[in-house]
């Protein structure tokens, strides 16, 4: 019994020596943290025995640590060929950093496992050496999902698994491997009319968006990643292969046992790691046309967004720039548009579908005091007119060259959007500081870049506290401290205050059961306890 | 006064495949590769469309040479607006020795058979780079040829045509009948819809072989071989600058 416990109690250790005395009831422990290059004591608090009490320590050997690593790795090379296992310090590194602010933590070792089965297999391996797993699809995360904040082994599945698996063309539906990106699919399948509308902005792999629940500037139509997925193939830290929807289900809908498919979507690799996922596709327009219009003041804009969703308008994009985000556009792409905030719009159906759209937002922005309408249909026209929204981030990277941006994400019925920014933008003001704002304004959403520097660390103390701040108003407001990006190692806290104590400590339960020992992507979404 | 505009479109390997070399070193492996229309011909369909939606033209003809699949182009074609197609069909086995030649005396049959007013190419194919059957299509019909056009506009006279070329942009204008090769910057091509996709089924395609327009298909090239680039070689760390300058010397890059 005890020996079946002990794996648990340590919490990133690896077991190296067991002794038993046999006059005491002693458990002569030696652990070790997985870390080749370092070694640490550890001291191993025994719960459950009489007495609790270090009798003894020593340091590890860096022998015994780069045995126990080294085993590790040969095993890890059995399954997926020693071409494929990587320590290499600058492949640790490129597998711990993602492309937001917050530094990641390299993992000790990379795999790139070729196959379902070889991702099955690295995880019985990780879990018999008690080691933690971190699934990598692109690296285009912005909440360092993937700092490997104690170590392990990084699973990279988008390397060698990247094959579009079926195309159902008259289903409109797709099976992608993880190292499909969502350009990818939308290349193969527009030669069938059909596309794949989720556009997070990054071209992110499509098993990657299921992981954190994405969504882009196409959900006010065509919905989220939560929408868009049937089925997806999990391995679990135990190795286990499941199908979330049913082994080969892809109807779209069902009654058929508990929705998995909704638990695994944005559970950002803490449950398990995608190695399919069968997602749905939608016909291209017939016709697109794109607007853009200026407004004196945000209420204006999120006014005329809230009429047109009211008149039933099918809007496929509505995109808020504040004025600071315009002065950023017509600075970095040679633009000349009013600095006052604007809505980029575009519409999606038949030819005169699109044209009475159009006529009745004109309208709408009209009565909110909006300013001229450019519109446009030809495709590099309608390129040109959002050429501002497509560079947005850039465009504020530019505005004070060599700072990086805490990028924020909150979500609230749109109702209650036209306050939150206005106070928002109060508040960054306030802090100093430079924010513009990129609103998914249709669902609510949107983003401020808080520009910082990176080697000012009280300014990126302000940029949090204004982030937080934000956070805890829209949780207030009936909304949630992240709408697309995930909570990743960032908003932990907050997700707490959101769901309560009891709502955590139900999630907490879920992982414990489908992750006993703590391995898959510690250290997000929520504490251990 | 509306034209006829004969597009000449390619079935090529796509260009996001990676591309193996077959065995015998005289082609590139195509069974079960991923073709799709060559990105060139895409942009020219494209120009004959928005030509048509300007009441420019009437009626577009979309042609590719090529064995069954090059049916799969056409429907392609049909399905982004173009009218009709013909299909002039090259048996597999003699597909590596059809050369830009060989499609240039169909493409000048074909333009004087359906009495057109602009062939319309893409200036080259991305799997032969040859950028040659426009110029050559012109040369057979003693038609004036405006290659490489970034943009294309009607004249009272005919046409007049902004060309890409390496000192920048040239214009120049050419009476009709005309060639013309459609470069990168003419356009964005549109996506096949569903509902044109379907439509494009009922479309006529019209089938035949280059014996049909007395064209004769033997090769004029012969491909002696077909290589992969040199493999990249390992490089070498050197310890400091006097390591690098020792080494440079000693690979003859010093003339000190």
């Amino acid at each position: 019994a005890i020996m079946r416990g002990v794996p648990q109690l340590l919490s990133r250790a690896r077991l190296v020596r067991v002794g038993f005395s046999a006059s005491e009831p002693v458990l002569a422990v030696q652990a070790g943290i997985l870390q080749p290059d370092k070694f640490t004591q550890t001291f191993v608090q025994i719960r459950g025995l009489k007495s609790s009490k270090v009798i003894s320590q020593a340091p590890l050997t860096a022998v015994d640590i780069a045995d126990s690593g080294k085993q590790l790795k040969q095993e890890l090379e059995a399954i997926v060929g020693p071409g494929n296992v990587s320590s290499g310090e600058s492949v640790v590194l490129q597998h711990g950093q993602d492309e937001g602010p917050h530094p990641g933590k390299s993992p000790d070792i990379v795999v790139f496992p070729s196959s379902t089965e070889e991702v099955s297999e690295v995880c019985k391996i990780c879990t018999r050496h008690n080691t933690p797993i971190i699934p990598y699809g692109t690296g285009t995360g912005l909440e360092g999902g993937i700092s490997a904040v104690e170590g392990g082994v990084c699973v990279n599945v988008s390397k060698n698994m990247n094959k579009i698996l079926q195309i159902h063309q008259e289903d409109f539906s797709a099976v992608v491997q993880p190292g499909i990106s969502r350009e990818m699919l939308n290349q193969e399948v527009r030669s069938d009319g059909l596309w794949f509308p989720v556009d997070p902005g990054a071209d992110a792999s499509v098993c990657g968006m299921c992981a954190t629940g994405a969504s882009g500037t196409n959900a006010v139509r065509y919905g989220t990643m939560k929408e868009n997925c049937l089925n997806l193939e999990v391995v679990l830290a135990d190795g286990r292969i499941i199908h979330t929807a049913g082994i080969g289900s892809r109807p779209k809908k069902s009654s058929a046992g508990y929705n998995l498919t909704s638990l695994f979507l944005g559970s950002e690799g803490t449950l398990g790691i995608i190695t399919s996922a069968t997602v749905c596709l939608h016909a291209i327009p017939e016709s697109v046309a794109a607007a853009v219009v200026g407004f004196p003041t945000v209420q204006n804009a999120v006014d005329t967004v809230v009429m047109t969703l009211q008149c039933s308008v099918p809007m496929a994009r509505m995109e808020l720039l504040d004025e600071v985000q315009m002065k950023a556009c017509n600075e970095y792409s040679g633009l000349s548009y009013p600095e006052t905030p604007h809505l980029f719009l575009e519409f999606h159906g038949s030819e005169s579908e699109v044209e009475s759209q159009t006529e009745t937002v004109r309208d709408i922005a009209a009565d909110n005091e909006g300013g001229e309408f450019q519109w446009a249909v030809q495709q590099e026209d309608r390129t040109k007119l959002w050429t501002a929204r497509h560079r947005a981030y850039y465009a504020d990277i530019a505005l004070r060259p060599g700072c990086r941006s805490l990028t924020t994400d909150v979500c609230v019925p749109v109702s209650a959007l036209p306050d939150l920014v206005t106070a928002t933008k109060a508040d960054i003001a306030e802090h100093g500081l430079i924010g513009p704002m990129v609103g998914h304004v249709g669902d609510g959403n949107f983003h401020t870049m808080l520009l910082f520097d990176p080697a000012d660390p009280e300014e990126f103390r302000k940029c949090k506290e204004v982030a937080n701040k934000m956070a805890r108003s829209a949780i207030a407001l009936g909304g949630t401290c992240t709408g697309e990006h995930g909570v990743g190692q960032g908003k932990m806290v907050l997700l707490e205050e959101q769901f309560g104590k009891d709502g955590i400590d139900v999630m907490r339960q879920i992982k414990g059961a489908l992750d006993p020992q703590q391995l898959m992507n510690p250290g997000k979404v929520f504490s251990r306890n | 006064m509306a034209l006829k505009v004969l597009v000449g479109c390619k079935r090529v390997i796509d260009y996001a495949v990676k591309i193996r070399i077959k065995p015998d070193k005289l082609g590139v492996v195509t069974e079960g590769v991923k073709h799709s229309m060559n990105p060139f011909d895409e942009i020219a369909v494209e120009e004959a469309m928005r030509m048509k939606e300007r009441k420019l033209v009437n009626e577009i003809i979309v042609v590719s040479c090529g064995p069954a699949q090059a049916m799969e182009t056409i429907r392609t074609a049909l399905a982004m607006g173009a009218d009709r197609g013909i299909h002039v069909e090259i048996p597999v086995d003699k597909m590596d020795t059809f050369q830009p030649l060989h499609v240039s005396k169909v493409l000048a049959k074909l333009a004087e058979k359906e009495k057109v007013d602009i062939v319309m190419l893409g200036k080259l194919a991305i799997d032969d780079d040859s950028n040659q059957t426009a110029q050559m299509t012109a040369s057979l019909l003693d038609w004036p040829q405006g290659v490489f056009a970034s943009k294309i506009d009607k004249t009272d006279a005919g046409l007049e045509i902004i060309r890409e070329v390496d000192g920048g942009l040239e214009t120049i204008r050419t009476t009709l009948p005309a060639v013309l090769s459609a470069d990168l910057r003419l356009n964005e091509p549109r996506y096949a819809t569903l509902p044109n996709i379907m439509k494009a089924k009922k479309k006529k395609v019209e089938k035949m072989t280059p014996a049909d327009l007395g064209v004769d298909m033997a090769p004029r090239i012969q491909i002696v071989s077909v290589e992969d680039p040199p493999v990249r070689e390992a490089g070498q760390t050197v310890a400091d600058v006097d390591d690098l300058v020792a080494k440079l010397k000693e690979k003859g890059f010093s003339s000190a």
